[in-house]
């Protein structure tokens, strides 16, 4: 098990390379030049090329690439061209925020899910099923900013209320910090719900017409037993698996519903940022992104071995 | 090479096929699949508003109708009109342009890049499939929309640049699939039988792995297609799809449809509903071909009760 991980430590490190590349050259390549748009917005300094040296912009790419990668290692994110802040402190700030509203998020696609996931498998192309499994489609095909509009919209009108959208910070009020991701979590959550209760159908499809559920059957067990005690086990590893590629997906719908709902989350702090040409920020917030979502893989991948006895490593 | 040997093959005797005609099997299909005729229907209406908007929509989708400032719903305005009094109905059938030919275009460009990375890394195997697959791993881990947000803001908007965007992002994943699907078909000891009879690593691609792999690129293209619309909405929505005035209806949402939204909620309501549903019809139709392609999840499974 400990050589498992080390081996997949090991193999991150290329991905994690060719990652932190890809997140370095990207916002370089954004037409508009951070030190113009600095320029014209607040009249900072006031010769360019002083600027540019100022800000270690001058340099050739490379060897800036180096010098950043260098200081990542040693955990300095470097700071913000235009707050001067570190990225590290400004992120410590939102990452809470966004991992709250994703958290909730997962949780209601869990719950929502696998349930209905069950319910449509077992009674496989009958009216349930068939209303589940429209149901998921119609899920997975209405985009979140339409759900957020619609939840946003249709109360105002019928009854003239609308959801809260200050934000009240964790210190403040725990319970109301909690209270106020259930809205935008569900609609974040229902997408992925979808997915999950696609996938747990289809497995526990698969797993059912195996001979060991037909002997649970013979043995007379009750349905319950045979669904969800001998099947079940078997069928919810690869959603596993999809929960893992759920992060991702709920990382980048984040940014949409964090900017429909005014969450001073990482999503809303990426997009200020490229609209800005923040190079640290928008590397750093990347890079981060993508060492959470790399972890969550290993994490999957460790799981399996705990739910599937079959699998050792 | 030596002259290939005439084998003399028997041919199997099989009782004479009555293959149905198109019409009716089409319609048997339309029967056992109701869910995928209803995503077909949705596909195809798509598809005619955007290859006829200028005969079906009623007005230019920039005219500003004089008196017509965010109208209702009505006869004359069957979506209503919106704050610059132009119809909506005509715009949302305009919309539909945009997302056909993102739609398409990207897909087809998505299906070429993965289908070309994908059979080659798995077909070429070693160092090389091990190279190619560490760069999909890093590529599919990013988040999809942080990604195109940052090659949309490197490329600039416009519709070309959104295509492109959107098929280098959905390239990765798709070539995946594919890698794994090719990768099964070579254990195949028909595969190693053509390579036995001297077939070149061309002939073994094109004839035997591609037609073999088929079923799962058109699965997943089609519901790529629903994946893409939806992607290209959210873009435009965020301000990094087409430029204005062309309607695009996840632009129609965003701006004035937010704005206005408590005055004239049809603004928002109706590209709304149409995005959703092509992209609902998109996904019906490539759940029904799932099912109709993939044999092993036909049928209903062992059930007893007691």
């Amino acid at each position: 098990m400990r050589t498992y991980v080390l081996r997949r430590l090991i193999i991150a490190i290329p991905s994690l390379l060719i990652a932190s590349l890809i997140v370095f050259t990207l916002p370089r390549l954004i037409p508009g030049d951070v030190v113009q748009l600095m320029f014209e917005e607040k009249g900072y300094g006031k010769d360019l090329e002083e600027m540019r040296a100022k800000l270690g912009l001058n340099r050739p790419i490379p060897v800036q690439y180096v010098d950043w990668l260098g200081r990542v290692v040693r955990g300095d994110f470097g700071e913000s061209l235009w707050t001067r802040q570190a990225v590290l402190d400004q992120v410590a700030q939102r990452l809470p925020v966004t991992l709250t509203l994703g958290f909730e998020a997962l949780v209601v696609a869990v719950l929502i899910g696998v349930p209905i996931g069950i319910v449509a498998a077992v009674r496989q192309d009958g009216p349930l099923d068939f209303v589940a499994r429209s149901a998921a489609i119609l899920g997975l095909s209405i985009p979140a900013f339409v759900t957020s509009i619609v939840v946003i919209l249709l109360p105002a009108i019928w009854w003239g209320w609308s959801p809260v959208t200050t934000f009240v910070r964790f210190s403040a009020n725990p319970a109301a910090y909690a209270l106020q991701f259930v809205l935008p979590a569900l609609i974040l959550g229902t997408a992925s719900a979808a997915a999950i209760m696609r996938l747990t159908r289809g497995m526990l499809l698969e797993v059912l017409r195996q001979d060991y559920v037909r002997t649970a059957w013979a043995k007379g067990l009750r349905e319950r037993a045979v669904v969800l005690k001998h099947s079940l086990k078997n069928a919810v590893i690869p959603v596993v698996t999809v929960l893992g590629l759920q992060v991702a997906q709920i990382a980048g719908g984040a940014v949409i519903v964090e900017t429909i709902f005014g969450i001073p989350g990482m999503g809303q702090f990426l997009v200020e940022s490229i609209i800005q040409r923040d190079y640290p920020v928008i590397q750093g917030i990347n890079l981060l992104i993508v060492v959470i979502i790399v972890a969550t893989n290993l994490l999957v991948d460790l799981t399996y071995a705990m739910l599937d006895p079959r699998i050792r490593y | 090479m030596a002259k290939a040997v005439e084998i003399p093959v028997r041919e199997p005797i099989a009782p004479p096929l009555r293959v149905p005609n198109a019409a009716v099997r089409l319609g048997r299909l339309t029967l056992r699949k109701p869910l995928g005729a209803i995503g077909a229907l949705i596909v195809v209406t798509l598809i005619l508003l955007a290859a006829f908007a200028d005969q079906i929509a009623p007005y230019p989708y920039d005219e500003s109708i004089a008196g017509a400032r965010m109208k209702a719903p009505s006869a004359q305005f069957w979506m209503g009109t919106d704050n610059l009094a132009r119809d909506i109905w005509s715009r949302v059938v305009y919309g539909a342009r945009i997302s056909v030919t993102v739609g398409f275009a990207t897909v087809a460009l998505v299906t070429l890049l993965a289908t070309a990375i994908g059979v080659t890394s798995a077909y070429v195997g070693g160092t090389v499939d091990i190279v190619v697959q560490r760069i999909v791993d890093a590529w599919m881990s990013f988040p999809a929309l942080v990604i195109v947000l940052s090659l949309l803001a490197a490329l600039g908007p416009g519709m070309l640049n959104l295509i492109l965007a959107l098929a280098i992002l959905g390239a990765a994943g798709t070539s995946r699939v594919i890698r794994g699907a090719t990768l099964a078909t070579l254990q195949h000891p028909y595969v190693e039988a053509a390579r036995a009879l001297g077939s070149g690593h061309l002939r073994i691609i094109v004839r035997h792995v591609l037609p073999n792999v088929l079923a799962t690129i058109i699965i997943l293209a089609t519901v790529a297609l629903g994946t893409v619309i939806l992607a290209e909405s959210a873009l435009s929505f965020l301000g990094f799809g087409v430029p204005p005035p062309y309607p695009s209806w996840g632009g129609m949402l965003s701006g004035s449809g937010r704005s206005f939204m408590y005055h004239a909620p049809w603004m928002a309501l109706c590209p709304g509903a149409a995005i959703s549903l092509a992209v609902f019809g998109f996904n019906m139709l490539g759940d029904a071909l799932r099912d109709v392609l993939d044999p092993r999840l036909r049928g209903a499974g062992v059930r007893m009760r007691g």
